[in-house]
């Protein structure tokens, strides 16, 4: 029996590049959120934390109005890019992002927090700049839990199915990821082949939460051995 | 010179009373001791002239800059403050070789002079063979001197040490006190060190401020307080006196003498100006001062009845502590003589009792 593994690699696709995203744009959020105090910090917070409880088809439908031909960002995406984002392999990246980037924040937020504030405020003594006391000292003290967290988001980003339904749907080899492509297998009454991407993506999963789970342990002595 | 007034309030919190920091006070060059049981807002004053903290009311100058500046809005970020700390766990970065934390901190100067400033620290701090060493290969003393480096390599405006002796031996002690001595010589800045042992205070400080639940109390020099406290909470603070509590009899300014009433006993002191006949008053009288005599017969002068409850033992001398919070200091060759004397009498000599 033949096995289409276009949504297999249009998965991981979509996921290496939701994840690049999300270290850029995630990791500075939660540095903002990890190290400063500001007013509207703790809706910031929550407002981050949303995409993870909401139900994924009312954020989808969020992200459909706004990147919609008719949404702003939607307009911003066409004028930049040339093209409406809908429907397209990039919206799943977009969908993945929002399905994954919570997490990484999340948990790149407590491995910075969890980095001695006093290594910061020294930094600062010694008249390092916020950029430098990121890349010299937080981020090397809390790269492993940093790494885990990234490769927590990388598995998040596998998995999402709502959110891409709603924007970038369902169209075999152009938009299908493994996700909805099981869920399309399954309708069809195509067993075997959703039985075979299930097994695939578990264990890709599982080995990504273990190489996440070894990683983060290694944190802890690193952390005592500072003191 | 730093020359600062600061006000902060902190509202109780679910786990913590309400405090208030509200101290104005100057330090010259030299060392200032910030004395104080913890919890009484000296690791607060120096996170507040560091930066750290964004006081509520006052303002903060160093060698005539303003670092802060309540009702002109200045509050100048800590990386530009030049202000050397000294962290209690030194903070020295985990990751970093010795040579590693001082040219982080040495990057703030042009290129081809950071590996002179580095070279000159090292030689200066006894760090040159542990140079490529991680701070957890080194041993307490020699974090201390690199994060002392550290601290000073860009030519701070001022030196700030969160109880730098903590956790470190006598002897290690005693090479901090000389080495902070040479910083004091060598280098023209203020010094300000967080410390609750006299012992410091005596050792480095030109001048030590009392702190007491975010309030200064008394600042002088350590001799001038120890031997003047200026009220009983002081006196508490310092903590190396017998505090007890007496009622003025008689006061006598011709012949220079009063007579206080304790328990049931009357005691002679000196003559003391602006007090009067009844006052019940607290008398702070030094553990040192007073004697500790074997009880034989009737009681000489000045000396009441004692009941011994235990005798603590140092190198050279034993403390005697006595029922009602009495505790006398005597000499290890008084000790050794006297030691078998069953009951026990305390002698109060004139001039020892102080009234607070």
């Amino acid at each position: 029996m033949q096995i289409d593994w276009f949504p297999l690699w249009l998965s991981l696709r979509v996921a290496a590049i939701a994840t690049l995203l999300s270290i850029c744009i995630g990791l500075a959020l939660a540095y903002i959120l990890a190290n400063r105090s500001f007013r509207g910090k703790e809706v910031l917070d929550a407002a981050v934390t949303l995409p993870l409880v909401l139900p994924p088809t009312v954020l989808g439908y969020y992200l459909l109005v706004a990147f919609g031909r008719e949404g702003a960002l939607g307009h911003l995406y066409e004028s930049i890019l040339g093209a409406p984002l809908v429907f397209t392999w990039q919206a799943a990246v977009v969908a993945a992002l929002f399905h994954s980037a919570p997490l990484l924040i999340k948990s790149a937020r407590a491995a910075l927090e969890s980095v001695d504030h006093a290594y910061e405020r020294a930094g600062r003594t010694l008249g390092a700049s916020e950029l430098k006391l990121f890349f010299r000292v937080s981020l090397p003290l809390a790269w492993r839990s940093i790494l885990a967290a990234i490769a927590l988001a990388f598995a998040r980003s596998l998995g999402d199915f709502g959110i891409t339904i709603m924007i970038a749907g369902n169209i075999p080899h152009r938009t299908q990821t493994v996700a909805v492509a099981i869920f399309d297998a399954v309708e069809a009454g195509n067993g075997q082949t959703a039985r075979i991407l299930v097994l695939v993506i578990s264990a890709i999963t599982l080995l990504i939460l273990s190489v996440a789970n070894r990683l983060g342990a290694g944190f802890l002595p690193v952390r005592q051995a500072a003191r | 010179m730093i020359q600062a007034r600061l006000q902060k309030q902190f509202p109780a919190g679910r786990d913590s009373t309400a405090f208030s920091l509200d101290v104005e006070f100057g330090t010259s060059s030299g060392v200032t001791a910030l004395f104080g049981p913890s919890g009484s807002g000296k690791t607060l004053m120096l996170d507040c002239i560091a930066g750290f903290v964004r006081p509520d009311k006052g303002r903060i100058l160093v060698d005539d800059r303003i670092l802060f500046d309540v009702q002109a809005s200045i509050h100048i970020a800590p990386r530009h403050r030049r202000c050397g700390y000294v962290f209690q766990n030194y903070a020295l970065f985990p990751h970093m070789t010795v040579r590693g934390n001082l040219a982080f901190a040495a990057e703030m100067w042009p290129r081809r002079e950071r590996h002179r400033k580095i070279a000159d620290m090292l030689e200066k701090f006894r760090l040159k063979d542990l140079a490529g060493r991680k701070p957890h290969q080194l041993s307490g003393g020699q974090k201390q001197r690199c994060s002392i480096a550290r601290a000073l390599i860009g030519s701070p405006k001022m030196l700030l040490l969160d109880e730098p002796a903590r956790g470190l031996d006598a002897p290690l002690r005693m090479e901090l006190y000389s080495i902070l001595r040479k910083i004091r010589e060598e280098f023209q800045l203020p010094i300000v060190l967080v410390t609750h042992s006299l012992e410091e205070c005596f050792e480095l400080a030109g001048e030590m401020f009392v702190m007491q639940a975010g309030r200064i109390m008394q600042s002088g020099s350590p001799s001038q307080v120890c031997d003047h406290p200026a009220n009983l909470e002081v006196a508490r603070v310092l903590g190396i006196y017998n505090i007890l509590p007496m009622e003025i009899r008689t006061l006598d300014p011709s012949r220079n003498t009063s007579v206080l009433r304790y328990g049931d006993f009357d005691l002679i002191g000196e003559y003391y100006p602006g007090r009067l006949r009844g006052d019940r008053v607290h008398i702070a009288v030094s553990p040192r001062q007073l004697k500790a005599i074997p009880k034989e017969g009737k009681l000489g002068p000045n000396q009441i009845p004692a009941e011994l409850l235990r005798v603590i033992e140092a190198p050279d001398t034993a403390r005697f502590e006595f029922a009602g919070d009495l505790a006398v200091e005597v000499t290890r060759v008084e000790y050794e003589r006297n030691r078998y004397a069953r009951e026990w009498a305390i002698e109060f000599p004139v001039r020892s009792l102080r009234v607070l």
